[in-house]
């Protein structure tokens, strides 16, 4: 059974990376990251009872911090068009 | 006693993989950026809760639960936070929803 979410759990990440692909604005480019991350979330803990080695859960722990992280970095620099305060606050 | 935990497990991984695939049609097949934020969100509530619920049930009273509640809730708290810094971007940059044309008014924001 673990065979079959792993597989559904592929499925849905080719189409979130059609998503990505194809999309027309950045923001759903960026939504579809977002699920990617997700994806790989939910993945990695699938494949460590899959494999028999829940250690895999401290992984995805990880990637799901890294992942909310990127989304709100990416975010900031396409909103204000830079990632850090430039110090010119009259000139952008 | 351990059939109807791997039965019921099972049940949950299943419905799980289901909504996650759902999410992801809906993630290619709808017609707007705010419409697809709305498909992807059954991936990331129902799709994951259901998939970690049955991992909970395969794992039974031990550590391992324990780090999956985590996950459960590191999703849950952070996938609806990016979700509205995303619409917000979206909309402070200007992006229009697809509105239904037939006598409606168009979107308030220009």
């Amino acid at each position: 059974m673990f065979e079959t979410a792993a597989a559904a759990l592929l499925v849905t990440l080719a189409l979130a990376l059609t998503r990505a692909a194809l999309g027309p604005t950045v923001f759903d480019r960026a939504q579809a990251v977002n699920t990617v991350g997700t994806i790989a979330v939910l993945l990695l803990a699938v494949i460590g009872f899959l494999g028999g080695r829940p250690e895999f859960l401290d992984l995805a722990i990880v990637y799901g911090f890294l992942n909310v992280v990127g989304t709100i970095a990416v975010l900031k620099y396409f909103r204000f068009g830079s990632l850090g305060d430039t110090g010119e606050e009259e000139t952008r | 006693m351990s059939l109807a935990v791997d039965l019921a497990s099972w049940l949950l991984l299943g419905a799980g993989s289901i909504f996650c695939v759902i999410g992801g049609v809906g993630l290619i097949r709808m017609p707007d950026f705010y419409t697809r934020v709305h498909a992807a969100s059954v991936t990331d509530t129902l799709g994951a809760g259901l998939i970690l619920a049955g991992l909970m049930l395969q794992a039974g009273l031990t550590l391992v639960c324990v780090k999956l509640v985590m996950i459960g809730l590191l999703i849950f708290f952070t996938s609806p936070t990016a979700t509205h810094a995303l619409t917000r971007a979206a909309l402070t940059r200007g992006l229009e929803p697809v509105l239904a044309e037939e006598g409606r008014p168009p979107s308030k924001r220009s």
